[in-house]
């Protein structure tokens, strides 16, 4: 049981507020003024000094967003939003590249010391010249990072090392000056502009986020990583990431995210596309932990992102998994257009709500081309006054033949003060198609905690052994550390959920 | 002066401004002001657009595109009627034909909606909302008839048959019916309704039903919907069971170019049950749909639910599920399945299960399948020397029989096997 020791010791470590990465770094910002109109999206295409067709782009998002309309449909409910009074553009300030670790800004090596980023990477992350060339830790496979604070990507590691593979991995502003072809081909194509009321918000301001790409046939040596983090005050975060795998190329993705304890809720719209070739697979994993919020439920992250992956060539792969421990507000569908024949889409969930937390999440599996396979399993974990629900929509289109799906979503209730919910939709038009949905909603069974509890675990620590193992399914997807520090979130995101 | 609308929600609305001194409870003020309240909602919603997520996969640009006429106001020949063992209450067009029902000597009360309503305040209208559901409000504007069925507390009232039929005519009317059924305590009754119609006829059936069943009672309600091929069918149910009662629920869904069976059940007592089963078959040019929502409002209560549905031609299924579990309705056991069967590269099914729950000490699941015919169990009937045609047949009745079994009232299993049987050979399309 180490891991539940563990888990044991990261809850009776956390503060009394239960949130760790509640801190706030204070550094040095340069912000755009607040509001939201077509001066600030021109300030922040000219702030990055981007290519005209990137400004009209964004340009066009924003005309298309001020026609639509915020979406209410999902089952989540929220005060409205001022989008005029938010700040779009924060960065820290830019310094000359420093010579060593004493030179960086102490406060933004304590920020990523508190991210629990090794200090190795510290160094690499921090810009220090040369840090980026020597091995990594002993023994330990190496994490290439890419760290993006509030709007913008403050630094990358191993650049040099996958760069010997021809592998692209840089912030996405970079990726516009340096492989601006690359960008211009793809950016778009999986999430146009004007998909849904937050994707366009996105395409017009983004700032910041992660640009990856693998080369026809390159297995990436390690794991790409970006740790999201909102800092500043009344701003949003709106990052864009895009992944490219060329054909029989194969990358596994990681993102964190964590932000400061404030009394507003600040908005978090970001928009991933992935595109994978023939052949090629893209693992795509994310623990999210922003701040969700105290427990009468003021303040805390509204997390309301678009994230779809295109399985373009034949025989290509898309898998998402997701711990979904954060936010106030979580709008969220990871989803899979599975158009090359015989390419595979997967969805793996673990979603918490407790106290006043809203998740309303799920995926979409769209089957268009020949023997696609799809899988998703959901687990939601209600406690509180937490309402959490599971929303999807498997579509196999007339020409998906041989299609094949498996659904199964189970909920978990703890208290009776939660809500769990299940809306999945199926819409087949294909005959050889077959597709299976199960859904299941229970509480901790009784016998399973007196078993725990006859052995000497206490009340919490059943509990935590007990959803562990319902969200096992899941977690065994992550890359072997995240699902480490996964099991200790589930665990202390539960803190005071029982007894 | 504008045109006087012919079609679509203005053209109900016109009709409800026309007949309004002249419908049945019409000097009435409960009745008067519950049409109203109905026809306001009818105007400020209109017909369900399928941006409205209860009707997302159904378009009713057939209802809403087409000219209704009104039932002629009396039919003076006498429709062929099949031979029945049970007291049966006979409607032609909505309208209630004492003539041809042979209601003598049961042991319930039955009368026409037309004669009773003024005795039906706080009855009418209990249970139905207009103010959510559309055809509900277009109902309770213009209905005109219907049946009142009452079982006193106790009574075991056996078997009673609804046929509803539509007149050969070239109005193509819209009819409403509005039936109430109410048990009393400890009662008990079975209803087997039939709807059909003549199959070139053109008309629109909006029946809503609205049904109460007492602590204790029982009934089971069994409904052919067989409707002509250019029928509409557009029924809503609704059913309150008190503690300990319980509603069974079986439909088959077979006819009408384009049919919804709606049904609203409301657990509202401790240990009340709904069991809601039906199958739906659809050849060419059909579609079908059954929506179901299950209240669980009260502890201790269970609900089971198996729909099936066989997609033959161009046609297209929809099956959507909502089973709510309220916060006081902690012990609940729900359980739902549904499965689709495709026969045909050209049809089309959609379903969308939902379980919205806000107590934890419950079980509740559901499932949900979508396939074409195994191509083991085709295999394994052929290599015993069954033509393929036959063996087709055989495995959809299987998959049909397995809803059917699930009813424990025998006259209502009886009808339903009938119903089912020889559907796929019917529709005489090689998949």
């Amino acid at each position: 049981m180490p891991a539940v020791t563990e888990t044991l010791e990261t809850v009776q470590s956390v503060t009394d507020s239960g949130y760790k990465w509640g801190f706030e770094t204070d550094i040095e910002m340069e912000f755009a003024p607040k509001g939201l109109n077509e001066d600030i999206v021109r300030f922040i295409s000219a702030k990055k000094n981007e290519p005209a067709w990137l400004l009209e782009w964004r340009l066009k998002a924003f005309a298309m967003w001020q026609k639509m309309e915020e979406p209410t449909w999902a089952a989540v409910k929220y005060p409205p939003i001022d989008y005029q009074d938010a700040y779009y553009y924060a960065a820290p300030v830019q310094k000359v590249k420093p010579k060593s670790l004493d030179e960086v800004d102490p406060e933004l090596l304590r920020t990523y010391a508190k991210l629990g980023i090794p200090l190795k990477e510290q160094a690499i992350l921090a810009g220090v010249e040369g840090a980026g060339d020597s091995p990594s830790d002993s023994g330990r496979m190496p994490v290439a990072v890419d760290a993006v604070f509030d709007s913008v990507s403050v630094a990358t590691s191993y650049k040099e090392r996958l760069a010997k593979e021809g592998i692209i991995f840089c912030s996405i502003s970079e990726a516009v000056q340096e492989y601006p072809e690359l960008v211009k081909q793809y950016l778009g194509s999986v999430v146009p502009q004007g998909d849904n009321f937050y994707a366009a918000l996105n395409s017009a301001v983004f700032t910041d986020g992660s640009f990856v790409y693998i080369p026809k046939g390159v297995r990436c040596p390690m794991e790409l990583s970006t740790y999201f983090r909102i800092n500043a005050k009344s701003t949003g975060q709106f990052e864009r990431t895009l992944i490219i795998a060329d054909e029989r190329s194969h990358v596994s993705y990681l993102e964190g995210c964590t932000a400061p304890m404030r009394d507003e809720n600040q908005l978090h719209a970001a928009v991933v596309e992935l595109v994978a070739l023939d052949d090629a697979t893209i693992k795509y994993s994310t623990v999210q932990n922003w701040y969700p919020g105290d427990s009468e439920g003021r303040g805390g992250i509204y997390n309301f992102v678009t994230k779809r992956g295109a399985c373009r060539g034949a025989r290509s792969k898309i898998s998402w998994t997701q711990v979904e421990t954060g936010s106030a507000i979580t709008w969220k569908y990871p989803s899979c257009i599975l158009q090359g024949d015989d390419s595979v889409g997967e969805f793996y969930s673990v979603a918490i709500t407790n106290n006043h937390q809203q998740a309303d999440t799920g995926t979409k599996m769209f089957h268009i081309g020949k023997n696609t396979r799809s899988t998703i399993v959901s687990k939601g974990i209600s406690a509180g006054k937490g309402q959490n629900t599971y929303r999807g929509l498997v579509k196999i289109s007339p020409k998906a033949h041989g299609a094949r799906n498996f659904t199964q979503c189970d909920s978990l209730l703890i208290g009776d003060k939660c809500g769990a919910h299940t809306v999945p939709y199926i819409e087949n038009r294909c005959m050889t198609a077959k597709v299976e949905h199960e859904a299941t909603t229970s509480r901790i069974a009784e016998d399973q905690l007196f078993y725990c509890r006859q052995r000497g675990l206490n009340e919490e620590e059943a509990v935590g052994m007990i959803v562990n193992g319902f969200a096992r399914e899941v977690l065994k997807e992550l890359p072997m550390e995240f699902a480490v520090e996964a099991q200790k979130l589930l665990a202390i995101s539960l803190e005071g959920s029982v007894g | 002066m504008t045109a006087v609308a012919t079609t679509g929600a203005a053209a109900f609305l016109g009709r409800y401004e026309g007949l309004r001194t002249r419908l049945p409870g019409a000097r009435v003020a409960w009745v008067e002001a519950l049409r109203d309240k109905a026809a306001d909602a009818f105007r400020a919603k209109g017909f369900p657009t399928r941006r409205m997520e209860a009707w997302k996969y159904t378009d009713l640009a057939a209802v809403t595109g087409a000219a209704f006429g009104e039932p002629l106001t009396s039919v003076d020949d006498a429709p062929a009627l099949p031979p029945t063992a049970h007291p049966r209450a006979v409607f032609v067009d909505g309208r209630f034909r004492p003539d041809l029902s042979t209601l003598d000597g049961v042991a319930l009360q039955v009368e026409s909606l037309g004669a009773a309503l003024p005795r039906l305040e706080g009855r009418i209208g209990a249970l139905a909302r207009p103010e959510n559901e559309p055809l509900a409000a277009l109902n309770t504007m213009l209905f005109e008839d219907g049946l009142v069925v009452e079982v006193a507390a106790g009574v075991a009232a056996g078997t009673l048959e609804i046929l509803s039929l539509a007149a050969e005519s070239e109005r193509a009317p819209a009819f409403h019916p509005r039936h109430l059924v109410r048990l009393g305590v400890g009662a008990s009754l079975t209803i087997i309704e039939t709807a059909t119609g003549p199959v070139a006829a053109r008309y629109l059936h909006n029946p809503v039903f609205e049904i109460e069943v007492a602590e204790g009672a029982r009934l089971a309600h069994g409904r052919l919907q067989q409707e002509g091929h250019e029928g509409i069918f557009l029924s809503t149910v609704y059913a309150r069971v008190a503690a300990g009662g319980t509603y069974d629920n079986f439909t088959l869904n077979a006819g009408a170019k384009l049919a919804r069976n709606e049904i609203h059940v409301a657990l509202t007592g401790p240990k009340a049950e709904a069991h809601m089963n039906g199958v739906q078959m659809a050849g060419d040019g059909q579609h079908v749909d059954t929506t179901t929502s299950l209240d669980h409002a009260a502890p201790d209560c269970s609900s089971r639910q198996t729909y099936k549905t066989v997609l033959a031609g161009r046609s297209r299924g929809v099956f959507q599920g909502k089973i709510h579990v309220h916060q006081v309705a902690q012990k609940t056991d729900g359980y739902q399945m549904n499965q689709a069967l495709l026969l045909s590269p050209d049809a089309e099914i959609d379903s969308k299960p939902q379980l919205e729950i806000y107590a934890d000490d419950v079980k509740c699941s559901h499932g949900a399948t979508v396939g074409e015919l195994d191509a083991d169990h085709l295999f394994f009937l052929r290599s015993r020397g069954i033509p393929e045609a036959q063996a087709k047949a055989m495995l959809v009745e299987a998959f049909l029989t397995e809803a059917v079994e699930a009813v424990a009232d025998e006259p209502i299993r009886t009808a339903l096997e009938q119903g089912v049987a020889g559907w796929w050979q019917r529709q005489g399309v090689a998949a």
